[in-house]
């Protein structure tokens, strides 16, 4: 029985959420995927597993960074030798380094397209079968009914999915659960050491559904996520424009 | 381990089954007989007749007057063949390989079959005994190779058993009529005095050849196992494949497709039976216009699942033009695996990569698409970047090596590295800034050099210097120096990655 004012406040936003059709995660489903510090912007407090992420990267750097990131999540998620499929259009990732992220590379399937819409197909097969930990795709445009076939996937599967769309010409309305930047912020060295530091990255959560959209510094060691708690003077975000 | 191979040696085959129709045969002296050329001549005789100095050959005139209580019977066309085929399947259960010497042996391919019986010897003694007790009187030997078998079997005197690599001295003390040679050669070799194997076995392979033929040699050769041999066995693997005539022509996808799937559950069924897997199968169609229109689907790992096979063939059903008709559907699987059936999990959260949807995903992938899309990489030695990792031959294959995380690797490499300005001081330090697509870089903290040896034993070239370096903006590089620092040449620095 819910008897303090916070349970109270806690059950009635369980309860908002469901009538907003978010599906909660099962508790046994749940996983860790290692952002602490995020997890207020998710809905009820879990990373959404089993829906669509899509992630925007506008330059090369910003691509490097966003795999990173990317990378780190998938580590987590493929936990427990899950496998992952890997599609792209203009694949650039280099394998031996998801090691870094706490991948096995040998568990990363790469399929190669030359077009967006074989890979959205591709996307589109894979996200339906529940065998797989996760499923990327790294292309340049998804329309809105396009993301909804994909959405469609997921929601028989439960498995996640997520969208890396690499210098996409308008950033139109899709039907992905939560819409990320990442950017690379400059890496602190203690003790004043040489040479780069850990991979920090700014972790901007521009939408989120049912959720609170923010944005972070996050760095990576010790294979998992850390904020960066002194005030690095960040960069400010260079705004998308939406169009459509 | 090498071969080994049983020869079985009928001495009377012909004979011995009319004992065992007749029992009341076996004491009294008997011949087969056959017309030839307007008399009778004796194709087969049994031991108490042949004690009493009578062979096949002779006329039964000639027998007659030896022997006048012998018994003529008329001889069975083609009885040989048919005994040794019958003896032939019995022998299956002592081995999946068995093929027939006519006129009165068997030759069974024993690898791998004698341990079941607890060894060689009680192996061969138990087909002995039991052919003996079905009234066949035998002889058998075991042997590195059919030749040797087959002499051992017809003329050895020592053992019947000849040990691994040892036929050749087995095969020294025999006559040479134990190589299945010609009479004229036999003959031959009778009159030059050459009565064993032994005395010309060492002879020059060319004066061999120049007086006895090449027969001769290859007889020898197959003997001692220098060269192979190879029977036609009596069960013949039944090729993977199904068919169906049409009544009428098809001409439509429906068509085809209730054709298609009738053939597959066919051919499913039966491998399920044999708990095999096509890995590769075609599907060909006969047009009324003598036309052939042929598809193919591969897949990742041996699957007898109709449904999934289907699918496959499925994505390539429009391809398949059937003109004025197709009157006969013919689906072979070219390529058959075992397949091992694993027990379905119960509940799990992440496949692996052998689970069979994984597999039938890929399946679909590259039936659609195209073949060599999908790839899956393995950690390889070499400090090369471009070669320290290589493609993995299948989904199950596992890394041998682990996967190397003590040097800085970038996410993200570019296809090709991509020549920049830099401004660098001399000699060894890493850039102060670079211009890469047109845009300045000011590095501001680095790392390196890391340096990356050419494999002088794959290609030449010279060495990479490699810096982690960041910009201003945090961006992180990888960038290289090729070669060693020279004064009068200008070095070229290269941008290969990018850091997460």
């Amino acid at each position: 029985m819910p008897t303090t004012k916070a349970d109270i406040i806690a059950q009635l936003q369980k309860d908002i959420l469901l009538l907003q059709g978010h599906q909660p995660t099962l508790n046994n489903a749940a996983v860790d995927v290692g952002l602490g510090p995020l997890r207020e912007a998710f809905p009820g407090g879990v990373f959404p597993t089993g829906h669509i992420h899509e992630l925007i990267s506008m330059s090369a750097e910003d691509a490097a960074a966003t795999s990173g990131f990317l990378s780190g999540i998938l580590g987590c998620l493929m936990q427990e030798g899950g496998i992952c499929i890997w599609i792209s259009t203009n694949r650039m990732i280099f394998p031996p380094a998801l090691q870094h992220f706490g991948i096995a590379p040998d568990q990363v399937v790469f399929v190669d397209v030359s077009r967006d819409k074989d890979a959205l197909w591709a996307m589109e097969e894979a996200l339906k079968c529940n065998g797989l930990a996760a499923v990327v795709g790294e292309l340049k445009e998804i329309s809105f009914t396009a993301s909804r076939r994909l959405q469609l996937a997921v929601e028989q599967s439960k498995v996640t999915g997520f969208v890396h769309r690499h210098q996409p010409r308008q950033l139109t309305s899709t039907t992905c659960v939560a819409r990320w930047q990442i950017t690379p912020l400059v890496s602190e060295q203690e003790e004043r050491m040489p040479g780069p530091g850990f991979p920090s990255w700014q972790v901007a959560l521009l939408k989120m559904r049912s959720g609170k959209p923010g944005t972070w510094r996050l760095t990576w060691y010790d294979n998992r996520f850390h904020t960066i708690r002194e005030a690095i003077t960040a960069l400010p975000l260079t705004p998308l424009r939406k169009i459509g | 381990m090498p071969a080994r191979f049983i020869a079985i040696w009928f001495r009377h085959l012909q004979t011995d089954w009319f004992t065992r129709r007749q029992p009341e045969l076996r004491e009294v002296p008997f011949v087969l007989a056959a017309p030839d050329h307007g008399r009778m001549k004796i194709t087969a005789a049994n031991i108490p007749a042949q004690a009493q100095g009578i062979d096949t050959g002779m006329a039964v005139a000639d027998a007659r007057a030896l022997v006048p209580s012998l018994q003529v019977l008329d001889e069975v066309p083609g009885l040989s063949e048919k005994l040794l085929t019958a003896l032939g399947h019995w022998c299956i259960r002592y081995t999946p390989v068995a093929a027939i010497d006519p006129p009165d042996g068997l030759i069974l391919d024993i690898s791998g079959c004698a341990h079941l019986w607890g060894g060689e010897i009680p192996y061969l003694e138990d087909i002995r005994s039991r052919l003996r007790d079905f009234g066949y009187d035998v002889r058998a030997a075991i042997a590195d190779t059919i030749g040797a078998a087959w002499a051992v079997a017809r003329y050895g005197r020592v053992t019947p058993v000849v040990p691994p690599y040892e036929q050749q001295a087995h095969l020294l003390p025999l006559p040479p009529a134990a190589l299945r040679l010609d009479p004229e050669v036999l003959d031959r070799l009778h009159k030059l005095g050459l009565y064993q194997v032994g005395s010309f076995i060492n002879m020059p392979r060319s004066a061999l050849r120049r007086r006895f033929g090449q027969d001769l040699l290859q007889r020898l050769d197959q003997a001692l196992g220098m060269e192979p041999e190879i029977r036609e066995s009596l069960q013949r693997p039944e090729p993977y494949e199904e068919r169906l005539p049409c009544l009428e022509p098809i001409m439509t996808a429906t068509g085809i497709t209730i054709a298609l799937e009738r053939l597959l559950e066919a051919l499913c069924g039966r491998l399920q039976k044999e708990e095999k897997g096509l890995r590769n199968a075609r599907l060909k169609c006969y047009r009324v216009d003598n036309e052939v229109q042929e598809v193919s689907i591969g897949t990742n790992r041996p699957s007898h699942n109709s449904r999934h096979l289907f699918k496959l063939f499925d994505q390539h059903i429009s391809q398949i033009a059937p003109g004025l008709g197709i009157e006969l559907f013919v689906l072979e699987a070219s390529r058959v695996e075992a397949v091992s059936t694993a027990q379905e999990a119960l509940w799990s959260r992440a496949g692996n990569l052998d689970d069979r949807m994984v597999a039938e995903l890929i399946d679909r992938l590259t039936g659609k698409i195209g073949a060599g899309i999908v790839h899956r990489y393995l950690p390889d030695q070499h400090h090369w970047p471009e070669r320290s990792f290589k493609q993995a031959p299948s989904l199950q294959e596992s890394p041998d090596i682990a996967w190397r995380t003590d040097r800085p690797r970038p996410i993200r490499l570019l296809a090709e590295p991509a020549l920049i300005e830099v401004s660098a001081p001399i000699p060894d330090y890493p850039p102060m800034l670079f211009r890469y697509k047109g845009e300045l870089h000011r590095v501001k903290k680095a790392d390196g050099p890391e340096r990356i040896e050419r494999e002088w034993w794959l290609e030449t070239g010279a060495h990479r210097d490699y810096y982690c370096v960041e910009d201003e903006k945090g961006q992180r590089y990888w960038l290289f120096r090729l070669g060693h620092y020279d004064v009068d040449q200008p070095h070229q620095w290269f941008i290969h990655g990018f850091f997460a």
